[in-house]
């Protein structure tokens, strides 16, 4: 018995990328499966038009045997099926019961003070407006039409269904207009009578006490954790009562532990029976969790296969459609000089509060100085602080002995920092200039980029040979430099940034979130890239919320919590699991917290 | 005594002025509040007020009926706002263009009608305007007696609709929804509900209110309908919205701050008709006439804490790749 079948799903966007091709999907009832597959294979896509947010060019949905069509999540959620998406659809201003009923209010079920206080008001300004301007007897009509009308509203509230209640349907074609007009007081009095939170918080709490999903209905979401945040989104497709789940990428914003209670949680669902589809691109995950694994590439179906008669390299040569390594080759660091060395930095955030708590980190060249942390935790702020893109509050920071504590960026690009910025769309790049002009900005004032007296002009020429080398020593795909970055893939952007920062020769690099987002192939190069400068003598601070990233690359690990580096290990002598509870900000009292 | 007798007829005065200058402001801002709340930029809000203030003299003109016109102004209000829901939300076209075009359309259309109708380049020959409310019981009190007496009932309306605001924004499934709207469209969208229906219901609702702005300024303040009438009203409530931070209170008394800054020249032609030390004001009548649009500006660049909806001016576009 299949829970969903998807057949011959086909979906194009309007830009013309295909993010699905003929794909024909079925799942079990009752079993978890894993849809795996590399960033822009197609999985996200896929499952969202089994939610209806996405409708398919072609193809065919069916749930629990019988067809459906789905036009909105609408549609979907009445089909028992939930979704929780990578980027959580939550409202931070709101709390969570607000963000749980959201689309689904529950009316109160007696009158709340707030909605009789509207009521008594509009019956008082109707009645005295009523009493000063009309003929005694035409008040009087109207008073007695104003309480009709209330009763009836009163009543409504009460009932589910106003037609069926009232019997109506058995009035001929009278019958079917004043369904229509009861319908419509009906909309509008689901939509105007107050929402029931008491009981709404009551489900919430009953749901979360027994699926062991502890959670304060009344708190914001903005001030809860990203774990928490999750599980406000499993709530809330329980509330709907889902019994098919969906989960896209759960575990990348988790820590460690949290991926565990995680995994507990999905477990529990599955005795209970329920259908569980977990997308991700990590090979760890569906192995420990999953019955059946099928494996997307290129917006194609590669194949499903049996949990017990596959293995992470064969998923991972599905995945790629090569054989990958694993291990990146490395030779031991050889660190001399202090490149970086960042002295109690206090930096405030967007908000004016204080993020990076007084940090101190010094990075050597010719070693990689792994920054780990869950996201969120300073680490933006400390990276945009040391290139001069935001204002420090006190602390200090030095390229090789030059101060530039509160430098502009120019000044500190000049003492030879690069940087890799983490969204590589708004900071890396300007997406609607050409490959070229992106790789020349930054130097595009000095020589060879620029000529003339003053070096006043650009040197458009000199800019498109440099580029076309660039290109073809980076094997970046791209129809010409005169391409406009938007046209190229995500891992293609990347190299671009990678290219340009590497190229003017720094003394420190600073990789934030390096390969986020891009497929193994593109992930390969940037880190042997990375391990390469390295091995040149160039300091780099690597910042990563991929621990396996941080664990390969690095010569050193500091880990981030809450602005304040609470230890430095080495990764030879560390387990994920302790990194893991170092950045959930349990204290270890093994070593003194400064490098 | 008498001294004493004046300053309380005085301060009524004043009190009286700002509620009447305000009110305008209140059910336009509060009207700006549905639309942004939901996510759509309302520049057209002056248009729609226009709208609303000729369609309440056309209509009262025609029926004899000031409280048909009141009702024909919130319709037209809403029909114009209509029309900036359709560009802006089922079209996804520019929201700053089509409430430009929405003013520019306002402002041609009530002054080709009022060469149609009455033949007239200016103002409207006098119609029946809405009548006013004494309420009884209030009259012997002694400032609340001169603040509360012969006001027009949109005045109350005002009040009523400000209360009812916070009502539907905060305790209603739909206010739910629309703010979810503003917030951030693509999550309402998920909890299964048309994001399009609420931005477009929130777009009527601001271009209704606005009408009944309008409206107060035609039949309820005057009598008649003038050429571009509304002098900039519009935008001063949306700089009232932006000022109250999007909320039903802080619009409220936004509102009544601004419609207090609007009163002060008239309510200082009354002291100088009392205080004749104070006459001299009289010659710079104008220039105080400009002091509060320059608080107006000081006031919006001062605060920095006030915090649009983050989905404001933005087209919810379902279908994105990745």
């Amino acid at each position: 018995m299949y829970a969903v079948e998807l057949e011959n799903i086909s979906k194009t966007f309007s830009g013309g990328v295909q993010a699905n091709r003929n794909i024909t999907l079925r799942i079990k009832k009752g079993e978890v499966h894993g849809l795996l597959g590399e960033n822009g294979a197609g999985k996200s896509t896929l499952m969202n038009v089994l939610y209806g947010l996405l409708q398919s060019d072609d193809g065919r949905i069916i749930v629990n045997g019988s067809e459906v069509r789905f036009n909105s999540p609408h549609d979907a959620i009445a089909q028992k099926i939930g979704m929780v998406h990578q980027h959580f659809k939550l409202i931070p201003t709101l709390t969570v019961a607000e963000n749980v009923v959201l689309g689904m209010e529950p009316k109160s079920s007696k009158p709340t003070k707030s909605g009789l206080g509207t009521i008594v008001l509009l019956s008082a300004f109707s009645i005295i407006l009523m009493g000063l301007f009309l003929p005694v007897e035409q008040a009087l009509l109207g008073a007695l039409i104003l309480l009709l009308s209330v009763v009836i509203l009163y009543h409504i509230f009460r009932m589910t269904n106003p037609s069926e209640r009232l019997g109506l349907n058995r009035l001929g074609r009278l019958g079917f207009v004043l369904e229509q007009i009861g319908s419509i007081i009906a909309t509008l009095s689901q939509n105007l009578m107050p929402i029931g939170y008491g009981d709404a918080i009551e489900k919430i709490k009953h749901i979360a006490e027994e699926n062991g999903l502890d959670i304060d209905p009344m708190a914001k979401v903005e001030d809860i954790s990203v774990g928490l945040q999750q599980r406000v989104e499993i709530i809330k497709t329980l509330y709907r009562e889902a019994d098919i789940l969906i989960l896209d990428e759960p575990t990348s914003v988790l820590t460690p532990q949290e991926v565990d209670e995680l995994f507990v949680t999905l477990e529990r669902f599955r005795e209970a029976g329920k259908t569980i589809i977990l997308i991700t691109h990590k090979l760890r995950e569906p192995m420990a969790l999953c019955d059946r694994i099928s494996v997307l590439r290129d917006g194609e179906l590669v194949g499903t296969v049996e949990k017990a008669g596959t293995s992470p390299e064969e998923l991972a040569q599905m995945m790629v459609g090569r054989l990958v390594v694993f291990r990146v080759e490395k030779t031991p660091a050889a660190p001399s000089d202090v490149v970086l060395d960042v002295k109690n930095l206090e930096v405030l955030d967007n908000r004016n509060l204080l993020t990076v708590k007084g940090i101190s980190i010094q990075v050597r060249s010719g070693e990689i100085l792994g920054i780990a942390g869950v996201q969120g935790n300073g680490q933006t702020e400390l990276v945009e602080a040391i290139v001069g893109l935001r204002k420090l509050k006190s602390g200090s920071v030095r390229i090789a002995g030059d101060d530039i504590t509160g430098a502009s960026p120019r000044k500190v690009r000049a003492v030879g920092v690069s940087h890799i910025p983490e969204d590589r769309q708004k900071r890396g790049l300007v997406l609607g200039f050409t490959v070229e002009e992106n790789l020349a900005l930054g130097q595009q004032y000095l020589a060879p980029y620029a000529k003339g007296p003053l070096t006043l002009f650009l040197d458009l020429e000199s800019i498109q040979n440099i580029s076309q080398e660039t290109i073809d020593n980076h094997s970046i795909k791209v129809l010409s430099s005169k391409s406009l970055a938007s046209t190229l893939s995500g891992g293609n952007q990347q190299k671009v940034i990678v290219a340009r920062e590497l190229g003017t020769k720094p003394r420190l690099l600073i990789a934030a979130q390096p390969t986020r987002g891009l497929d193994v192939g593109a992930t390969e190069f940037i880190h042997k890239e990375l391990i390469s400068m390295r091995d040149a003598g160039v300091a780099i601070l690597l910042v990563s919320a991929e621990l396996d990233e941080i664990q390969t690359l690095s010569d050193r690990i500091a880990v981030i919590f809450d602005g304040k580096i609470m230890a430095i290990r080495n990764p030879a002598e560390t387990t994920p699991n302790e990194l893991g509870l170092l950045m959930a900000g349990h204290e270890s009292n093994l070593e003194e917290v400064s490098a | 005594m008498q001294e004493a007798d004046i300053s309380i007829l005085l301060i009524g005065i004043l009190l009286k002025t700002t509620l009447q200058m305000a009110t305008p402001l209140i059910l336009t801002a509060l009207g700006g509040m549905y639309s942004e709340k939901s996510g759509v930029v309302n520049i057209g809000l002056e248009g729609m007020m226009l709208m609303g203030a000729f369609a309440a003299v056309w209509a009262t003109f025609l029926t004899g009926n000031p409280w048909i016109g009141l009702v024909a102004a919130a319709l037209a209000g809403g029909l114009l706002a209509s029309t900036h829901a359709i560009v802006s939300v089922k079209f996804k076209g520019n929201q700053i263009v089509s409430g430009t075009g929405i003013i520019l359309f306002a402002l041609g259309f009530t002054t080709l009608m009022l060469d149609a109708v009455w033949g007239v380049a200016g103002d409207t020959p006098e119609v029946t305007p809405l009548p006013k409310v004494q309420l009884p019981f209030l009259a012997d009190i002694p400032i609340i007696g001169i603040v509360f007496s012969q006001l027009s009932p949109i005045i109350y309306l005002m009040f009523v609709l400000s209360i009812l605001s916070w009502f539907v924004m905060y305790k209603t499934p739909f206010g739910l929804r629309l703010r979810a709207a503003g917030e951030d469209p693509s999550t309402l969208d998920t909890a299964g509900v048309n994001v399009e229906w609420v931005r477009f219901i929130g777009v009527v609702l601001s271009g209704c209110l606005a009408g009944l702005g309008g409206a107060y300024l035609s039949i309820g303040f005057t009598t008649r309908f003038r050429k571009g009438m509304t002098g900039g009203r519009g935008f001063v409530s949306l700089a009232a919205l932006i000022f109250g931070n999007w909320a039903p209170l802080g619009v409220f008394l936004a509102g009544l701050l601004f419609g207090f800054l609007n009163g002060l020249p008239n309510i200082i032609q009354v002291l100088a008709q009392y205080n004749s030390d104070l006459a001299f004001l009289m010659n710079y009548i104008d220039l105080i006439a400009m002091i509060p649009f320059i608080l107006v500006v000081i006031a919006l660049a001062g605060i920095r804490k006030s915090r649009p909806p983050k989905g404001i001016g933005v087209p919810y576009e379902k279908e994105a790749a990745g």
